[in-house]
Formats: C-alpha cells, structure tokens, sequence
C-alpha cells in the first residue's frame, strides 16, 4: 500500500505529468506518420530517457506507444496507408468504410475501442504480473533456460512467414550475442584483441539500428506512393459508437483478451494480435460476406487487440526480463540503464516502479481520448510534414541515441552497422523481430544453460527433475515437435502463416 | 537525481567543446586547476554500486571544485573497457575514475595488459567484505556447521555462486576453502550474472550459499528469503552488527573485500594529485558522503595516494594467489 502511495507521489508531480503529456503528442505524431512505428517511437526515446529517472523514462515510453498504436490508424482511413504495421490488418477495411461515406464511425470507433482495450491490457497486467512475480521468485536457473528457449520458439513459431528464415534469423541474433565476454567462464570470444569489442554486441544501439536505422533506409530505397488524402470532412465521430459497442461489445472482449495474450508471448507483438484477431473475427462472424466492403465488426476486434496487447508484452518482460514484444526488448535495456533489473526481484525492491508503470499505463489510456480526437481533427495537416525534413532529424536521433549508449563512437558504429544488416535482412523476407530476441535472451539461455549443467554435474535429466522446469520444457518441445511435424506434411508451420501475411 | 543529470549533460556537451578548442593548456595552469569541467569514468553500470559511489563523490567534488564533474559510463568486458578507458586519457587531471578491485585481477586472466601500476592512485574510499549466505530455511545454523558439512562432503558436491567465474566473490571463496586447508574444487562455483541472480537462485533452492557482500544481499534478507552467516572481514559490519566475522564464528582468519577508489592516468602532475588527494579527504569526512554510504549499507575506508598504491599491490599479489590456486590465471 506504501508503495503505491509512493507510487503516486512520484507520477503526480509536474515534471512527470509534463513528460507524459510531451511524450503523449509525440506517441500520436510517430503513430500516424506512415513509415514510423511505435517500436521506432521507442528506440528515439531511449537518449532522451537517459537523462531521466526511472518513473518519467517509463512513463514516456509508455505513453508514447500507446498513442502510436491508435495513431496508426487515422492515417489508415485517410490514406489506406498504416501509421503502424499495427493497424495493417483493418487497413482497407478502414479505407472501404471512408469511401462509403462512414470516415467519422471509423475513427470514432478506432478511438473509442483502442481506449477500451488498453484498459483491458493494463488490467490484466496489474493483475497477473505480481502474482506471477511471486511464483517466480522460485525459478531457478533450471526454469529460466527453458522460459529463453520458450521464447526464442515462440519467436520463430509467430513471426515469420518463412520458418526457416526466421530461425535463420534467431540464430544471427545468438550468433552475434556470442561476441564479448562468455558469460559463464569469463573468457573473450571474437573479440580479436579490441578492447571494444570485449563489452560485446550492446542492444540498444543495435535495436536502434535495426528498427529505426533499416526503416529510413527503406523509406529511401521505396519512394512514397502516397495516396490522395480522403477529401471528407470530419465531423462528430463519436455518434454511432455507442450502438457499435452495444451490438459488438463480444468482439471487443474477444480482440483484448487475444491481444494480451499474444502480446505477452515473446517475439509477437501488435501487429500479429492485430491480425489473428481480425481473422478470427471474420471466421466466427455471422455475416463474413461483408468483410472488405467497409464493414466495422473486424475492425472491433483488431483495433482492441493491437492496444490490449501493450500491457501484455510487458508482463513477460516484468516479470522474468523476457520481452513480449520488440518494443518491450527496448524497455528491459532501459530498465537495465537504470538499475531495476527486470524479474521477479524488482516486485520486492522496488514495487513503487512497478505500480508506477501500471498507473501510466491507466494515465496515458484516459489521455488518449482527448489528445487521439485533437490528432483525428488535425489529421490531414500532420500528414502535409515534409518528409526530406523529418527523416534527418530521425537520423540525428538514432545516432545521439547510440552514441549515450556507450559514450563512444562504437556505439555508433554499430547502430549503423546492424541498422544496414537489418535493412538487407528484411529486403530478403528475413523477419528482425527472432534476430533482436536472440540478441536478447541469448545471454540469459547460455547463462542459465551453464549454471544448470554445473548443478546438475551434467546430467540432462535435471532439466526435467524440477516440476515447473519440467513442464516449460514439455511445452518447448512440443512446439518443436509441431513445427516439425506440420513441416514435413506440407502444412504452414508457423502461426503467421496461417494468419495471412502482413 | 535528474536535475543534476540533465546539468550533466549540457555540462559534458559544454567540455567536449572546450576540449576541442582548447586543446593545449600551459603547465602553470596546475594552480588554477580546475579550470573546466572534469570527466569521471565509472567502469560499471548506472544503478550499481560502483556508478553510486562515483556519482557521490562526483557531486561533492563538484561542490568543492565549483567545476562540473561528469559521471561517464564506459561499461562492458568485465570492467576492461572502462578501466583501459581511465588509463589512456590524458594525465591533465580532466578525466579521473573510479577503479575497483577488478584491476587486480583482470590482468592475471589475460584480459588486458593494465595492472595498478597503469594509474595515478588518489584515494581508496570504500571496501566491502563477502559475507556467507544461505536460504532462510537451510539446516545450517552457523558458519562452523556449514564448513563441516563441507569438508565431509565430496568435491562439487555444495554449490556457490555470487558472481561470474574467477570473479571476486569466486576468488573469496577459493580464499576461504584455502585457509581451512581445502582444495580449491571442493565446493562448485555456479557463475551468475552478478550478485543479485545469485541471490534469487539462493532463494529458489538453485544452490547451497552465496559469497557475496553483504549490501548486495541486502535485499533478500531483509525480504526474509536469506540469511548471512558470517562475513571476511576483520571486524563486523556496523549495518549487520549480529553476523559474526569468520575468526569469531570458526576461527579461521580469512579477511578479503571488494574496494572502490579513485586514480587518474599515469603520469598526472603533481601539484594536481595532491589537490584531488586532499578534496577527496575533505568528501570522505563530509557527512553526505559517510549518511549515502551507510544508506546503502557500504563500507567506508581511507587510503591516501601513497596508502592506496601499497594496499593496491597487496591486493594484486592476493588475487594473483588465489585466481592461481582456483586455476583462472592465464599469467
């Protein structure tokens, strides 16, 4: 109960609710601009969190994605271009409606239910993560091995359409990790003598490479066919939202509760809750004939699922340091930065953080409703900014970000350098999100894979001996087991595959 | 905490400029020192002990000074980074450090070339003994119970951890098994990710004990998941004034300690040293300093220049000794 006065005392103070507010306007801003993701929003806020305690620096984060996720989709029915890959799924679905004349119940509806299901998302999260923390407060290096593993499966097992090119991608991802110092025995591995190179592959700058550094540089690549902006003028768009609920408020519960749930499995985000609740949303519909005619049920489930989804991703990460989703990978190196080690240890030390986290999640939800209309009115103006000024100052950004990382130019380097490799990656259909988990968990898999061989004097068997070990493992495997199987039959393999591809 | 470290920044954005424009400076300036804002490289995270204490100092010796003092993070390859980082600046009394006791140590592993003898020492001002933790609930009372369990079990059978491999709560132990005339592998060391995991895997039952300082497992005994035995030190603790030292519990007289002090690069005038030797004096007397350490629960020592480059070398020959013993030396 301290702990959340605490808790309280340090988020209702006028530097923070300042941050919060700036972080709110520009969450909306990156969200709704095509071609700048949430994940994106992230990694541009870490250099600047850097400077911050650890309630604004959260908090920011927090507020930021949470606006960009609903911000994609205003340029969504304008354009029928995403401002996420979030709000792909219900792309043309938006854009049908607009043309239909039914711009306002679109927007309106994606306001209303992207508020309702980060509410749904927080709550969730307030309740499972410090009853989870408790059991886990128990896990040894036994179930920890096999939670990494779990992740980097489910990692693969939801994110590409590919298999095979996205475990290709995983293990680049532990293949770089292995540079540094080995974590078990202390030795230098391909380091080649460079003092640098023994701190190893950092992932903050590396993540900024990847998701921000790749996405300018395909933004270069691909010129913009920016579509005409719908010339309807916006009017009321909260009429008609009410009967929209009260006809399909069972979707709405549907779209959350698979967007936490995916959400807080590794490796898949938003985007993906977006689009298997949207599928699941057509496939049990009583009329899916008029799906892609502008038909708002789908867009019910999707919209609710892509926010509810953010404060899943962030169960796993509290709790065990095992990011739900790319953006949550970001906040456990920030996490790091300022010394509150994710797991279940921070439940005890520093549960003021924790609470903190969930009363942003609830401020930044309340806010989004007021500052998401302000950003529908204004709409067709934000999307008029000149992109040959915006792109730089993201450049400018991403290489102040890297450079505080490790105060020096490797930093810099290497955010370039991954930021290149990512770019050739996605080029060729090979999906980031496995490489950043592997870079992620793959200290944290050969850490706790050491420290269990050395208790168990090497005997397998112990990975098993352990009942909640026991049990992960069984899980892992048999996701193993079914991925193989269903490859060898000719089915997809990959959850992803199944959903249609974004 | 975040006013100071968004003065930091303009302040260090300010001192690249000045550095680069005034390049040179005139040997008579060792008078007026300083004359513009100081760099102090902390080869340890943010959030941690060691980036704590630097931070402390840095904002005392700020006052002292009325120069800005920057808290600079160069982290990474077991503390080489931020160490080689110190070393190779320029000896103008501009860019200092904190070092710990890794410097003792890392040389004997082969990581680097840089021993103590590559700095300019200023001051010791912090040394934290290990102390010997079990689970609440373990059947072992005392640390004698404890150690005879030990000597009647065979080789690796007990499972420690505290650190990473040939780290210096592993080199503690290693000490301690020595002194009771045990071999070096008689218990396992479980290398972890730093004190707290090994601290959490304490609690879940993943091994027998830690033997890491008593601040780092703090937390968990305070939680009521730990208990401390005994600590290496000479005398106990002033924040755990009810766990006994190893002489008192078992007789064995093994002290060792993990320490935390300031030195510049090699070759740093004179006139310069002696004036940080003294600021440092004045910060270590200074009750902010001595409230913010016992705070979180950290030893307080002194060492001078002189004091600090012998208790350096002492340090480096006990390492030496016993990363020799644990078979980790590659020198």
């Amino acid at each position: 109960m301290n702990a959340l006065l605490e808790a309280s005392r340090l988020i209702f103070d006028p530097y923070v609710l300042w941050v919060i507010a700036a972080s709110a306007a520009f969450g909306m801003f990156v969200g709704a601009m095509p071609g700048l993701t949430a994940t994106m929003a992230t990694a541009l806020l870490v250099p600047v969190t850097f400077f911050m305690d650890p309630v604004p620096a959260l908090g920011a984060i927090v507020t930021a994605t949470a606006m960009a996720i609903f911000a994609g989709d205003i340029p969504a029915a304008l354009l029928r271009i995403p401002g996420t890959p979030a709000s792909a799924a219900y792309t043309d679905e938006s854009y049908a409606m607009s043309k239909n004349g039914q711009l306002d119940l679109n927007l309106g509806v994606n306001l209303v239910f992207s508020v309702l299901g980060g509410f749904v998302g927080v709550a969730i999260l307030i309740i499972c993560a410090p009853a989870l923390a408790e059991v886990a407060i128990n896990f040894s290096s036994f179930e920890y091995f096999w939670l990494a593993l779990l992740g980097l499966t489910c990692a693969v097992f939801m994110t590409s359409d590919v298999p095979l090119k996205g475990i290709t991608s995983l293990l680049f991802g532990l293949a770089v990790n292995c540079i540094g110092i080995d974590p078990a025995a202390g030795y230098p591995r391909f380091t080649f003598g460079s003092v640098e190179l023994l701190q190893g592959i950092s992932f903050i700058p590396a993540m900024i490479g990847m998701f921000a550094l790749s996405e300018l540089l395909r933004g270069m690549v691909h010129a913009d066919a920016t579509g005409a902006v719908i010339a309807q003028r916006i009017g009321n768009i909260f009429s008609g939202v009410f009967g929209v609920f009260k006809r399909y408020w069972f979707n709405f519960l549907r779209g959350s509760a698979i967007g936490v749930l995916i959400g807080a499995l590794p490796g898949a985000g938003a985007d993906i809750a977006a689009w298997i609740s949207f599928a699941i949303s057509k496939r049990f519909s009583k009329e899916p004939e008029k799906f892609g005619t502008g038909h708002i049920e789908g867009i019910v489930d999707a919209t609710s699922a892509n926010n509810s989804a953010l404060g899943g991703a962030w169960i796993p990460a509290l709790v065990f340091g095992i990011p739900g989703d790319s953006i949550t990978a970001i906040v456990i190196g920030v996490l790091y930065m300022k010394g509150m080690n994710p797991g279940p240890t921070v439940f005890l030390q520093n549960p003021q953080f924790i609470y903190a986290v969930f009363i942003i999640f609830v401020l930044a939800n309340i806010l989004m409703l007021p500052l998401g209309w302000i950003a529908i009115k204004g709409g067709k103006q934000l999307l008029r900014v000149p992109r040959n000024v915006l792109l730089p100052v993201i450049l400018m950004f991403c290489l102040v970000g890297s450079y505080a990382m490790t105060n020096s130019v490797y930093g810099v380097i290497m955010m370039v350098v991954m930021g290149l490799i990512g770019w050739l990656m996605e080029e060729h259909g090979f999906p980031i999100a496995p490489a950043i988990l592997g870079l992620v968990l793959g200290e944290m898999l050969e850490q706790n894979f050491m420290t269990s061989m050395i208790k168990a004097d090497g005997a397998f068997v112990m990975f098993f001996e352990r009942p909640i070990a026991a049990t992960l493992g069984v899980v892992t495997l048999l996701i193993w087991g079914t991925m193989l199987w269903r490859g060898i039959k000719g089915r997809p393999a990959t959850l992803s595959e199944v959903a249609p591809a974004p | 905490m975040s006013k100071i470290s968004r003065r930091t920044f303009a302040a260090s954005t300010a001192a690249i400029a000045a550095s680069a424009t005034f390049g040179f400076k005139p040997a008579s300036a060792d008078d007026a020192y300083p004359t513009r804002p100081i760099q102090l490289i902390c080869p340890w995270g943010a959030g941690g002990g060691t980036d704590a204490t630097a931070r402390i100092v840095g904002v005392l010796l700020e006052k002292e000074f009325g120069q800005p003092v920057n808290v600079v993070n160069r982290t990474g390859g077991s503390g080489v980074v931020g160490h080689s980082a110190i070393s190779t600046a320029a000896p103008d009394g501009y860019t200092l450090g904190i070092i710990t006791v890794e410097i003792a140590m890392m040389h004997w592993a082969g990581l680097t070339q840089l021993t103590p003898k590559d700095f300019t020492p200023l001051a010791l001002m912090n040394e934290d003994p290990p102390g010997i933790q079990v689970k609440a609930d373990s059947s072992y009372k005392t640390v004698k119970d404890l150690a005879d369990a030990i000597k009647a079990s065979p080789p690796g059978k007990f499972k420690a951890s505290g650190t990473g491999q040939g780290g210096i709560w592993h080199l503690a132990l290693v000490g301690w098994l020595k002194a009771m005339g045990l071999p070096p592998n008689q218990v396992a060391w479980v290398p972890s990710n730093g004190a707290a995991p090994a601290m959490q895997d304490l609690a879940a039952g993943g091994i027998d004990f830690t033997t890491c300082s008593i601040p780092e497992a703090r937390a968990m005994i305070d939680a009521g998941k730990a208990r401390s035995l005994a600590i290496m030190a000479p005398k106990r603790a002033a924040t755990f004034p009810d766990v006994p030292t190893l002489k008192e519990a078992m007789g064995v007289d093994y002290t060792t300690g993990a320490w935390r002090g300031f030195a510049g690069p090699k070759g740093l005038p004179q006139p310069i040293a002696t004036k940080l030797t003294a600021s440092l004096k004045k910060i270590f007397e200074s009750k902010e300093y001595n409230e913010f350490m016992s705070s979180r629960g950290f030893g307080v020592v002194w060492n001078d220049a002189s004091g600090y480059a012998a208790f350096m070398d002492k340090s480096d020959a006990q390492m030496g000794e016993a990363m020799k013993a644990a078979g980790i030396a590659k020198t």
